[in-house]
C-alpha cells in the first residue's frame, strides 16, 4: 500500500461517519446499567436511550438527526439485560448505515427492535436466570455452607460477572461487525439448540440438588430395642434418601402448575415446618 | 460508625442491583457476606447468605413481573444477624421473607414514580439535549439505590435489644419450629426453577439427577459433567433423528400438542 493511497483512504473515511472501538467500550459501559430507570409503560426505554448517547453523539452532529435518534430510542424497549448487547451491536450497525445514508430508515431500525427484543428474552431469561444462576449460585452457597466460606460468594461473584461481561462484549462486538446476518443466523435454530442443552443441564442439576441441599428429616423413633433403634428416617434411606424433599419439591411444582401463588407457597410450608416440629415429626 | 456507613453503601449498591441486575450485588451471597464484612462478622453473614441464597433461588424478573425483593431481604436480615442482634441464621432467613415482600412493593412502587422523569427525557430529546438525558439516568440509578438504602436506615434505627427482646420472647418450640422451616422453604425456590425449564422431555434428565446425587460418593463436579455429556448426547441425538423422520412431522407435531395439554392439565 503506497503511502498517497493511504491518505485518499483516511480522506474517505472522514465522509463516512464511523464508530470507534472506543465509541463501542463507552455503550458497552453504559449498557449495564441499562434496566436502572425501569419504568410503566416504557419500561427500558430510557435505558436503551441512555447507553446510545455515545453512538449519537459521535453519528449526528446535526441537531435535527440527534434530536431524531434520541426519540427513535425513547421508545417502548424491553428483553432480558445480557441479551439487549446483541440489540444494541445489530443497532449501532444499522445506525451507523443510516448515518451514512446507505438505504436503512429510521423505521428500520425500530422494527429491528422490536422484532429481535421478544424472541431473544424468550430465549436468554431461562438460560440466564432459569439455569446458570441458580446452579451457579447455589453450588457457591454449598460450597459456603461445607466449610469453604469466604470462597462461595467468590466464586459466584467472579464466576457471573466474568460470564456475564465477556458475553455481553462478545456479543455486542459480533452484532456490530455482522449487522442484520444475525438475525439470520439466529433463525438458523441454534438458539433451540442451546436452550434446550442449557435446560437439560439445568434440570439435571435441579433434580441433584433437592436431595443434597435440603436439611430436614423426619423425627420419629418407630421401633427400639435394647441394642438399637431404628427411626423413620432410617427406613426411608433406606428406601431412596432424599425422598421427603423430592415429595415435597414436586407437590410444589404441581401447585405452581395449578397457578397456586409462590407466596402461598412459602407460607403453606413455613406452616409445615412450624406444625411438624410441633408435633415431633420434622427435624 | 464505619460498619453502618459500610451497610449503608452495600444498601445502596443492592438497591441499584435489584433492578439492573448486573454485577449481582442483591443476591444474599453476595450482600450478606458484604455486610458481615462490614459489620466485623463475616463468618455468620456468609452463613446467613448462603442459607438465604437457597431460598431466593427461583426469584427473578422476567418480562414485566416483579419479584420479591432479595436486596432489602438480605441486607437487613444480615444486619440482623451479623450486626449487634446477632439472631441466629434461620432467624434471618424466615425475616427475610417479609423483608422482601416489602422490598417488592418499593420496587413496584418507584416503577410507576419514575414515570414523570421519564417523561423529563422526552422534553430532553426534543431539545436534542444527551448531557440531560444521561444525567436524568444517573439520577434514576440513585433513585433505585435509595430504593434500599432508605428502608435499610429506618431498619436499622431500631435498637437491636428491642429485636433480641423479641426473638427471645417467642417460646422454645417456635424456635425450633422456625429452624425447621428456613430448611424447608428452599423447596420452593426449587419448585419455581424447575417449573420453569420443566417439559415432558425434560423430566427424565431431572430423575437421573436426582437419582444420581443420592450417592453420596459423586461429587458435585462429576455430577455437573454427568449433566453436560447427557445434554450434548441427547441434542446430537435429536438432530441426526431429525432429517431421517422427516415425513413424521406431523406426528410430532401432534405430540408437542400432547405435551402441551398434559402440561396444562
Amino acid at each position: 500500500m503506497t503511502y498517497k493511497k493511504g491518505v485518499s483512504e483516511v480522506e474517505n473515511e472522514q465522509k463516512l461517519r464511523t464508530l470507534t472501538l472506543s465509541d463501542q467500550l463507552l455503550v458497552f459501559s453504559h449498557s449495564g446499567l441499562e434496566q436502572a430507570a425501569w419504568n410503566y409503560p416504557r419500561l427500558q426505554n430510557l435505558g436503551f436511550c441512555y447507553l446510545m448517547v455515545p453512538a449519537i453523539r459521535r453519528l449526528y452532529p446535526e441537531k435535527a438527526a440527534r434530536i431524531q435518534a434520541a426519540q427513535r430510542h425513547l421508545e417502548l424497549f424491553n428483553t432480558m439485560p445480557y441479551m439487549q448487547s446483541l440489540i444494541t451491536g445489530v443497532t449501532l450497525s444499522l445506525e451507523e448505515d443510516h448515518a451514512n445514508g446507505k438505504g436503512v430508515s429510521d423505521n428500520d431500525i425500530r422494527a429491528l427492535k422490536v422484532s429481535m427484543m421478544g424472541s431473544l428474552a424468550g430465549v436468554a431469561d431461562p438460560v440466564w436466570w432459569g439455569t446458570l444462576r441458580p446452579i451457579l449460585s447455589a453450588f457457591a452457597a454449598s460450597l459456603a455452607l461445607s466449610g469453604f466460606g469466604i470462597v462461595g460468594p467468590l466464586v459466584f461473584f467472579i464466576g457471573w460477572n466474568v460470564a456475564r461481561l465477556s458475553f455481553r462484549w462478545a456479543t455486542q462486538r459480533w452484532g456490530y461487525l455482522q449487522g442484520l446476518k444475525v438475525v439470520t443466523f439466529l433463525s438458523s435454530g441454534v438458539l433451540q439448540k442451546l436452550t434446550l442443552g442449557a435446560s437439560i443441564v439445568g434440570m439435571f442439576v435441579m433434580g441433584a440438588i433437592v436431595p443434597r441441599w435440603t436439611r430436614f428429616k423426619f423425627a420419629p423413633i418407630i421401633a427400639s430395642s435394647q441394642h438399637a433403634s431404628l427411626s423413620l428416617q432410617a427406613m426411608l434411606d433406606q428406601l431412596l434418601p432424599g425422598l421427603l424433599p423430592l415429595v415435597l419439591t414436586l407437590v410444589c411444582v404441581w401447585l405452581l402448575r395449578h397457578h397456586v401463588k409462590p407466596l402461598w407457597l412459602l407460607l403453606g410450608v413455613f406452616i409445615l415446618g412450624l406444625g411438624g416440629y410441633w408435633l415431633g415429626l420434622l427435624r | 460508625m464505619s460498619s453502618i456507613w459500610g451497610v449503608l453503601i452495600v444498601a445502596f449498591l443492592a438497591g441499584v442491583e435489584g433492578v439492573v441486575d448486573e454485577w449481582e450485588f442483591h443476591q444474599p451471597i453476595v450482600a450478606c457476606t458484604l455486610v458481615g464484612l462490614a459489620t466485623g462478622n463475616l463468618v455468620s453473614g456468609i452463613a446467613l447468605g448462603a442459607a438465604l441464597q437457597l431460598v431466593t433461588l427461583g426469584w427473578m424478573n422476567i418480562g414485566a413481573a416483579v419479584a420479591p425483593d432479595p436486596a432489602l431481604a438480605a441486607v437487613v436480615a444480615a444486619w440482623w444477624v451479623s450486626g449487634p442482634a446477632h439472631l441466629p441464621a434461620a432467624a434471618g432467613v424466615i425475616l427475610a421473607i417479609p423483608l422482601a415482600l416489602v422490598g417488592q412493593g418499593l420496587t413496584r412502587g418507584l416503577r410507576k414514580l419514575i414515570i414523570p422523569l421519564v417523561a423529563q427525557a422526552d422534553v430532553a430529546a426534543a431539545q436534542g439535549n444527551l448531557h440531560r438525558i444521561t444525567w436524568l439516568h444517573w439520577s434514576s440509578v440513585a433513585l433505585q439505590g435509595l430504593r434500599v438504602m432508605i428502608p435499610t436506615a429506618l431498619f436499622m434505627l431500631l435498637p437491636a435489644a428491642w429485636i433480641q427482646q423479641g426473638y427471645y420472647a417467642i417460646p422454645e418450640v417456635l424456635r425450633g419450629g422456625l429452624r425447621v422451616s428456613a430448611g424447608l422453604l428452599v423447596v420452593v425456590s426449587f419448585a419455581i426453577v424447575i417449573n420453569m425449564m420443566a417439559t415432558r422431555q425434560l423430566w427424565p434428565f431431572f430423575f437421573i439427577g436426582f437419582a444420581l446425587a443420592t450417592d453420596g460418593h459423586l461429587s458435585l463436579v462429576a455430577l455437573g459433567m454427568i449433566g453436560v455429556g447427557l445434554a450434548i448426547l441427547y441434542i446430537k441425538l435429536q438432530s441426526k433423528d431429525t432429517p431421517r423422520n422427516g415425513g413424521s412431522g406431523p406426528s410430532s407435531a401432534a405430540e408437542d400438542e400432547l405435551d402441551r395439554e398434559l402440561d396444562d392439565l
